[in-house]
C-alpha cells in the first residue's frame, strides 16, 4: 500500500502541424515536455495552467485517449504505456475520466438509463436483473432521480449533464479519476454544488482526483497538493495550502496574483502576468517563463531550470526560487 | 415520455413544411399503388387486341397500349420496379459507403489515404457511361442494374461518413465511450454512427430519386428492365411511336417519374432543413 496510485514518469508528447502551404516542412508542437509526478491512493491533485499548456493532454495521454511520444504511466503498478488497447481495456475500469464540456460528454442520441448502463454493461459489474436498481442508484447517488433516467441529454441543464457524466464515471468504481476541467463551462453556483458533490464521492468511495483546472481557485478547494504546468512542464508541485500561501514559482505567484480577491484599496499594484504565452511550436530558450518573468536574468534565458525539490514536498522549476515572494502582494 | 432529438424537433419541423408534406405524400401514394397493384385482379401482360389503343375512359381509367394492356395497371406494377430498384440500389450505395467512410474516419492515417484515393479515383468516372458499358457485359436484368446503381453511387455517402466521423470522434461522449472500454466497433456502432445518420438520410433520401432517374434512362434506352416487365422507362420508350395518336402511353410513366422523383426531391429537402441545427423555429 506504500506504493503511489499513479507514478507519471518523464512524459512527452508532440503533435505534427502541417505547414498551411504544400511542402512546407512540418512543425513539432511540444504539447508535454517531461512531466513526471505522483498521486497516492485517496489525493486529490490538482493540475492548474493556462489554455494550451498541455494538462489536458497529460490527462489523456495517461488515460491512453493519445498516444505517448516517451515516458512511462505505472498505474497499480502496471505501465499503461507498454500495454495494447485490448489488454488494457480490464483495467479501465480503475481509470475514468470526467470532461469539460457537459453538451458534448453526453451521447444526445442515448437516455440517460442507457448511458449510465453502459459502463456496468460493459465491465459484467451486475447481471440483468439487478440492472435498473443499480443505475437508479448510482443517479441517486449524483442527486437525479428515476423519472430522470427515461430522458435524453438535451432536456437537462449543464449542471445536471455534469452530474450525469459524474455518475457515468463512477459506475464501474474506480480508483483514480481524471477530471478534465470538470466545472470550467459550468456557471459559478453550480460550480460550487459539483465540487462538493466529487469531494463527497471521494470520501464515499476513497478515490483518487487528477483535477485539472485552468483556475487556481477552484483547484484550492478540492486539493491535497497541485501542481502548475506551463508550456508543458510542471514548474511547480507542492501541498496545496504552502503552494498558496508561499508559491516558489514566479509563474504561480502571478496565476494567484491573478486571482480576484475582494479587495478595499483598488490602488494597490498587483504585478499581473504581461505578454503572451509563447507559442509551444517554437518554444523560448531557457527557462520558458523567463520573457514574462519579472525575476528573470541572464541564466534563465539560457538554462532551462530543473524542478528541484525545495522545501519537503515541495518542489519548484526556477533559478530564483528563494527570491519569489518579493512581488507578492496578495494578503496572506 | 421517452422523447428524442427525432421525434421532438425535427419531426415538429418537418410535420409544419408544406413542401416537405407534399413530397412525403408522392412518395407515399408510389408506395401504395407499388402495393395496391394486385388488387386490380388484372395481369399486367394481359393482351386484348380488341381493346388496343383504347384512350383513358370509364373501362380503362388510363387507357390501354397497343396490345390492349391496361396502361394505369402496368404503372402500378412498373413502380414497384422503380420503388425496388431505388431501395436496394441506395441500400448498397449507402451500405458500402458508410462501411468505407467509417473506417476512413475513425482510423484516419494509411485507412483514410488509401480509401479516400480509391472514392477519388471512382468519382473520375462518369458514372452514367460506367453502368452502360459494365451493363453492356452483363444481362440487363433488374438485379444487375441495382447492383451496378449501388456500386457506382456510395463515394458521396463514404465522404459524408467520413466527415462527420472525424468530427465526432473527437467529442467527449466518444473519448468516455473509450475509456470505459469500449471496443472500436462499439464506439463505431453505437456512438458515433447513430450521431453521423442525419446526412446520410438525406442524401439517401435524395439518391433514391437519382436511382430511379437513371433506371428509368437505362430502360428507356433499352438496357435496363426488359420488357414484358413494365417499367416506367421501357413505357416511355414504348409510347414513343405512337406519342401522335396515343398521347396516355408516354406522358402517364413520364408523369409517374416525375412525381416521384419530385416527391423524393421535396422530402429530402425537408429533411435537411429539418436536421439543420442553424435554423431555429
Amino acid at each position: 500500500m506504500n506504493q503511489p496510485l499513479l507514478q507519471v514518469r518523464d512524459l512527452y508528447k508532440t503533435f505534427a502541424v502541417k505547414g498551411r502551404t504544400m511542402g512546407a516542412p512540418t512543425r513539432r508542437l511540444q504539447a508535454v515536455s517531461g512531466v513526471s509526478f505522483d498521486l497516492e491512493p485517496g489525493e486529490t491533485l490538482g493540475l492548474v495552467g493556462e489554455s494550451g499548456c498541455g494538462k489536458s493532454t497529460t490527462g489523456r495521454l495517461i488515460a491512453r485517449l493519445l498516444e505517448p511520444d516517451s515516458g512511462q504511466v505505472l498505474f497499480r503498478g502496471d505501465d499503461l504505456t507498454r500495454l495494447s488497447q485490448r489488454q488494457l481495456r480490464p483495467l479501465r475500469r480503475h481509470l475514468q475520466m470526467i470532461f469539460q464540456d457537459p453538451f458534448s460528454s453526453l451521447n444526445p442520441r442515448m437516455r440517460v438509463f442507457d448511458i449510465l448502463a453502459e459502463p456496468l454493461l460493459l465491465h459484467g459489474l451486475v447481471g440483468r436483473r439487478e440492472l435498473a436498481a443499480e443505475v437508479r442508484e448510482l443517479a441517486r447517488r449524483v442527486g437525479l432521480g428515476p423519472e430522470h433516467l427515461d430522458r435524453y441529454p438535451h432536456e437537462f441543464s449543464g449542471g445536471q449533464r455534469q452530474r450525469i457524466g459524474i455518475a457515468r464515471a463512477i459506475a464501474v468504481h474506480p480508483e483514480l479519476v481524471i477530471a478534465d476541467e470538470p466545472v470550467s463551462a459550468l456557471d459559478l453556483s453550480i460550480q460550487a454544488q459539483v465540487i462538493n458533490l466529487l469531494r463527497d464521492i471521494q470520501q464515499d468511495f476513497g478515490l483518487s482526483y487528477l483535477f485539472i483546472a485552468h483556475d487556481l481557485a477552484v483547484v484550492e478547494h478540492i486539493s491535497d497538493r497541485v501542481a502548475v504546468m506551463y508550456l508543458g512542464r510542471i514548474v511547480e508541485i507542492g501541498p496545496a495550502l504552502e503552494l498558496y500561501r508561499d508559491p516558489l514559482h514566479p509563474y504561480t505567484e502571478a496565476l494567484l496574483n491573478a486571482v480576484p480577491v475582494p479587495d478595499p484599496n483598488p490602488n494597490r499594484s498587483r504585478p499581473l502576468l504581461t505578454g503572451e504565452v509563447p507559442s509551444p511550436i517554437d518554444p523560448p530558450p531557457g527557462c520558458p517563463f523567463h520573457p514574462r518573468c519579472p525575476y528573470a536574468k541572464e541564466i534563465c534565458r539560457v538554462e532551462l531550470p530543473a524542478l528541484e525539490e525545495r522545501r519537503k514536498g515541495h518542489s519548484s522549476a526556477c533559478h530564483f526560487a528563494d527570491e519569489v515572494g518579493r512581488l507578492r502582494h496578495r494578503a496572506g | 415520455m421517452a422523447r428524442g432529438f427525432f421525434r421532438d424537433i425535427v419531426w415538429q419541423r418537418l410535420r409544419r413544411n408544406r413542401m416537405a408534406m407534399a413530397g412525403a405524400g408522392l412518395v407515399l401514394l408510389m408506395c401504395l399503388l407499388a402495393t395496391a397493384a394486385p388488387l386490380f385482379g388484372v395481369d399486367p401482360g394481359a393482351i386484348d387486341i380488341s381493346a388496343r389503343l383504347q384512350p383513358p375512359g370509364p373501362g380503362h381509367l388510363l387507357g390501354t397500349d397497343d396490345l390492349g394492356r391496361d396502361v394505369l395497371v402496368r404503372l402500378c406494377y412498373g413502380a414497384r420496379i422503380s420503388l425496388l430498384v431505388g431501395f436496394v440500389a441506395v441500400g448498397i450505395a449507402t451500405a458500402i459507403g458508410i462501411i468505407f467512410g467509417a473506417l476512413a474516419g475513425y482510423y484516419g492515417g494509411a485507412w483514410d489515404a488509401v480509401i479516400m484515393r480509391f472514392v477519388d479515383i471512382m468519382l473520375c468516372f462518369p458514372s452514367f457511361f460506367l453502368i452502360l458499358a459494365v451493363i453492356a457485359f452483363l444481362e440487363p436484368s433488374i438485379w444487375n442494374i441495382m447492383i451496378i446503381i449501388g456500386l457506382t453511387g456510395w463515394m458521396g455517402v463514404a465522404r459524408l461518413v467520413r466527415a462527420e466521423f472525424l468530427s465526432l470522434r473527437e467529442r467527449e461522449f466518444v473519448l468516455a465511450a473509450r475509456v470505459l472500454g469500449a471496443s472500436d466497433l462499439r464506439v463505431i456502432l453505437r456512438h458515433i454512427l447513430p450521431n453521423a445518420m442525419s446526412p446520410v438520410l438525406v442524401h439517401a433520401t435524395l439518391g433514391v430519386a437519382g436511382a430511379i432517374l437513371t433506371e428509368s434512362a437505362l430502360s428507356f434506352l433499352g438496357i435496363g428492365v426488359q420488357p414484358p416487365t413494365p417499367s416506367w422507362g421501357n413505357m416511355l420508350i414504348a409510347g414513343k411511336q405512337t406519342l401522335g395518336t396515343a398521347w396516355w402511353l408516354s406522358v402517364f410513366p413520364g408523369l409517374a417519374i416525375l412525381l416521384t422523383v419530385l416527391g423524393y426531391n421535396l422530402l429530402g429537402e425537408g429533411i435537411r432543413d429539418a436536421l439543420d441545427p442553424r435554423l431555429k423555429d
